[in-house]
């Protein structure tokens, strides 16, 4: 590789512009030396991908390194975003339907032009994942081309600059005449108030602060990349589990991908309301107009961890470890896991009892309770009274062959098959019991079974959740944070003076906030016979001030 | 007490009104002058009647605090009260480094229009559904709302810089963009004056029409109905009859309103057109005759760089801690999680912009204008039109 040396006698990287240590212009490009003011972007250092362009390696390099490429993507990025959000995405509509029928049934033909384009799934589409790939993909390559650089030159630069490079700085003055020591000194003095590192070197001076902000870019990309890194963990196996649990009140049931290790009683769901006459009085004019604005949904649970060793099979030993209350923003933690409460369901049928009736004379001859998540086969009634439960259908429908079937194995519409034995009728009566109707499919009965009341239980849903990636996301938002804030809150400010002959030069450089760099120049300059440096650029609307 | 409470927002809303004028005064006697220069004594009268506004604000929003014993930034009157309360906050600390009072003749008038948006929306006290229980409901609503509050500072000196900078002596592309962005200012004028107007005569239109579902329904109208729900049958006397419907599938209460607004604004705007005989842009180039275009640049970068974390803070990594808490997942691709997101990646894009290809000046002031619709829309669109778990901050 070429290098170049400057006639400071310091060696640049080939493609430098600048000279890393005196800041004279190397590059022979008539372009620049045109302008009245030099671009200060990255300190003019040689980047790789102003550098070369070759190989293919060259070209993608040189592709993702151009920030012009960077904002596309993100315009393209933000754009993709914001047509998912016209439509709900597939996973806020309610189930009730095939997704392309739900589609088309809301929305008509943008329903299901949206469904054919994909975008009710637009997040976890390839293309929309190409282009967040493609951002990190930006992030990594703008910031490895640029930093490296910049922090050659930052950390190279001297404190006597050349000529050029003092003249063409956006704050550029001179003092004739001789200048007095005394002026030195208090501006030296001046500058140390204001927290400048100063660097002397035969009575020049270079004052610096704040350099520590040219990094917060580079810091913020860092945290970025951890951050994409963390969310792209979520699809290694065991890094993060998802699962819905419901539980009824008095039931125990093992908790989802704990290795058979918790159990979850829920000893009792409550759902509170707002009460007009208890609550803060201050919220009745709006219950009046909402009407039942739900106040607490809350699962009171005991959580137990089995004791040694189970075998299959067998009823595991449990061992209470916590009881609690999980509710909505309280979610219950234990190991890596937390039980959030997302849903529930009230008064689900639990038990539904029954008395054998002799149908002419309306005598009853005792009563059965039917569990209705463990029915029994058999219930004695004594004096040769016996029902016999012959068929249990949790969730009845008719099916398609009109014989009745159970959609589900939760209890919203149990029906019963019976049949009744009694001293008359030793053979037993067949009787199918639903709700509301009863069928007597082998004629007429001298019997029935009448409905005498339910039980119901309320049953909770909680969401069963364990997320190992979210320190790494943590960790990649804090560093992000720290970065923008290192980045936007604090400036880099330089301020050169310099003897050049028997006059004194004063230029300045900031990376923003020019503003607030004057005002600190008239502070520090205040009562020295040095005359402050002008803007060169002011009334002049084509500037160029920023770098970075 | 909520009688003051209530007061207390009407004594900040009069005060900002009255500040205006005093700041419209500053630029009038400062012929000439820099920022550099002490501040005029119009311009401090300003200064102090915004910061008592403030105060009087501060007073609502703390007595509203302790009757209702949350931080009253729950449903959208509150939110947009506090983002109006936010932005009168941000302009008087940046009054305090730049001494610019045209600032305060642009901000003041959007923090007015602000407030009296969120007036328009129930104005009740109510209580927190369980998702919303929780200390990040404070942490995380008051950091989007400072932010974005920093941000719509950028857009006031945006906006001085525009109406500067863009020759007003021929037509072209700007001077019809800054009349659009004008015209949308004067649209939430008409909002804010039909509603009330409508809503001080009572009027009250009760239609049954039929949803999307085929099932009935009923709606209740409070301006009258250009366009009327589906099948709409109209039950009150004496009120007027739908000029057109629209499907089922569209709300046509909330479509009314905007129809409502938009005319009214466009009536506004053709009113202020005739009196003036020039470009609203052009009326209001005088006003910034004497300020220096670089420095309302530099307010306008300057908000931008410090708005933005305080927005990332609020609006991603706040949001991200609480939705874990609460929902489960700290992402879920809420229309309003989207939006915030759309946000955040616009305001990196403009940072690009600006550090890398030098987009400074009237592009730089361009993008603050962009940017602040995209709040604007995340603030009313997403939580009226679309709709998702934030809703609740809807009405």
């Amino acid at each position: 590789m070429n290098q170049v040396k400057c006639e400071c006698g310091h060696v640049n990287p080939h493609g430098t512009i600048l000279c890393e240590a005196c800041g004279k212009i190397i590059e022979d490009g008539t372009q620049i030396t045109a302008e009245a003011v030099i671009d200060m972007r990255y300190e003019g250092s040689a980047r790789r991908s102003q550098t070369y362009n070759k190989s293919m390696i060259d070209k993608i390099w040189n592709f993702f390194s151009s920030v012009k490429v960077g904002v596309w993507l993100i315009i393209v990025t933000l754009i993709a975003s914001s047509l998912g959000t016209i439509l709900p995405q597939e996973m806020y509509i309610p189930n009730i339907m095939p997704v392309a029928e739900y589609y088309e049934d809301q929305y008509g033909w943008f329903g299901r032009l949206y469904y054919d384009l994909g975008f009710h799934n637009l997040y976890s589409s390839w293309w929309y994942l190409l282009l967040v790939a493609s951002i990190g993909v930006s992030l990594v390559i703008c910031s490895l081309d640029r930093v490296i650089p910049l922090y050659r030159a930052l950390n190279k630069q001297r404190v006597i600059r050349h000529e050029s490079f003092l003249q063409r700085q956006r704050m550029f003055g001179t003092t004739s005449g001789s200048v007095n020591e005394k002026s030195y000194e208090l501006a030296i003095q001046q500058l140390k108030k204001k927290r400048y590192h100063i660097r002397e070197d035969n009575g020049n001076i270079l004052a610096e602060k704040g350099r520590f902000s040219r990094w917060g870019p580079y810091v913020n990309h860092v945290g970025l990349i951890i951050f994409l890194i963390g969310s792209m963990l979520r699809f290694v196996p065991g890094m993060y589990i998802d699962e819905v649990l419901w539980v009824r009140e008095g039931e125990t049931k093992v908790i989802p991908e704990t290795d058979g290790q918790y159990y979850l009683k829920n000893v009792d769901f409550k759902l509170e309301v707002y009460d007009k006459e208890k609550d803060n009085e201050a919220f009745g004019d709006a219950l009046d107009k909402t009407g039942m604005v739900a106040k607490n949904y809350q699962s009171d649970v005991i959580l137990y961890k089995t004791k040694g060793n189970t075998v299959a099979g067998e009823e595991p030993e449990l061992e209470e470890v916590d009881s609690s209350s999980i509710r909505v923003n309280e979610p219950l933690k234990f190991e890596k896991f937390a039980l959030y409460q997302v849903n529930y369901k009230l008064d689900e049928l639990s038990k539904m009892s029954f008395l054998l009736t002799n149908k002419s004379t309306s005598e009853t001859f005792g009563d059965i309770t039917v569990n209705l998540y463990d029915p029994e086969k058999v219930y004695e009634l004594g004096n040769g009274y016996s029902v016999q439960l012959m068929s249990y259908f949790p969730d009845f429908e008719f099916g398609d062959d009109g014989n009745p079937t159970t959609k589900s194995k939760v209890p919203n519409n149990p029906a019963f098959v019976f049949k009744m034995f009694s001293p008359e009728k030793p053979e037993g009566e067949v009787s199918f019991v639903a709700i509301q109707q009863t069928i007597e499919p082998l004629g007429d009965n001298e019997y029935k079974m009448a409905f005498n009341g339910i039980e119901t239980k309320d049953v909770t849903g909680l969401t069963v959740r364990k997320d190992l990636t979210l320190w790494i996301i943590g960790l990649g938002g804090l560093i992000f944070m720290i970065g923008v804030v290192q980045g936007a809150y604090w400036n880099h400010r330089r301020i050169w003076i310099q003897r050049k002959g028997d006059e004194v030069w004063v230029a300045a450089h900031t990376n923003k906030n020019w503003f607030g760099l004057k005002k600190e120049i008239q502070l520090v300059l205040a009562g020295t016979e040095i005359n402050e440096p002008s803007d060169q650029l002011k009334d002049n609307q084509v500037d160029e001030g920023e770098t970075d | 007490m909520i009688t003051l409470s209530e007061n207390l927002l009407y004594i900040a809303f009069v005060l900002y009104l009255l500040s205006i004028p005093f700041f419209g005064g500053a630029i009038k006697q400062k012929k000439n002058l820099g920022h550099q220069q002490n501040s005029s004594k119009s311009a401090n009268i300003g200064i102090v009647i915004s910061i008592l506004g403030f105060a009087a604000q501060l007073g609502f929003f703390f007595t509203r605090w302790s009757i209702a014993g949350h931080a009253p930034v729950s449903n959208l009157f509150e939110f947009t009260t506090f983002f109006g309360m936010c932005l009168v906050g941000a302009f008087i600390i940046i009054y305090f480094i730049y001494k610019t009072p045209l600032l305060g003749l642009f901000t003041m008038p959007i923090a007015l229009l602000v407030i009296a948006f969120a007036s328009m929306f129930p104005t009740d006290i109510s209580p927190l559904i369980p998702a919303l229980q929780s200390d990040w409901l404070h942490i995380h609503v008051t950091t989007v709302a400072l932010g974005e509050a920093i941000l719509a500072v950028s857009f006031g000196a945006a906006l001085i810089y525009l109406v500067k900078v863009i020759d007003q002596t021929k037509n072209s592309k700007s001077t019809t963009w800054l009349e659009v962005v004008m015209y949308g200012l004067i649209a939430t004028l008409g909002f804010v004056i039909v509603v009330s107007a409508f809503s001080f005569a009572d009027y009250k239109a009760e239609f049954n029409w039929i949803d999307k579902n085929d099932n009935e329904a009923k709606v209740e109208y409070h301006l009258p109905a250009i366009v009327g729900p589906n099948q709409g049958e109209l039950l009150t006397a004496e009120r007027m009859e739908p000029l057109v419907s629209v499907p089922g599938i569209i709300n046509a209460k909330k479509l009314n309103t905007v129809i409502w607004s938009f005319g009214a604004g466009l009536i506004l705007y053709a009113i202020l057109r005739l009196i003036l005989r020039k470009r609203i842009g052009a009326a209001l180039k005088p006003l910034t005759k004497n300020i220096n275009l670089d420095l309302v640049d530099e307010i306008s970068y300057r908000s931008v760089l410090i708005g933005f974390p305080v927005f990332t803070l609020g609006g991603l990594v706040f949001a991200m801690i609480w939705a874990q808490i609460a929902w489960t997942r700290f992402w879920g691709w809420d229309p309003k999680e989207v939006w915030a997101l759309i946000t955040w990646l616009f305001y990196a894009a403009f940072l690009h912009l600006r550090l890398s290809k030098g987009w400074h000046g009237e592009k730089s002031a361009w993008l603050a204008v962009i940017g602040f619709i995209i709040i604007m829309f995340n603030l009313v669109a997403v939580n009226l039109v679309i709709a998702g778990l934030h809703s609740y901050a809807g009405s």
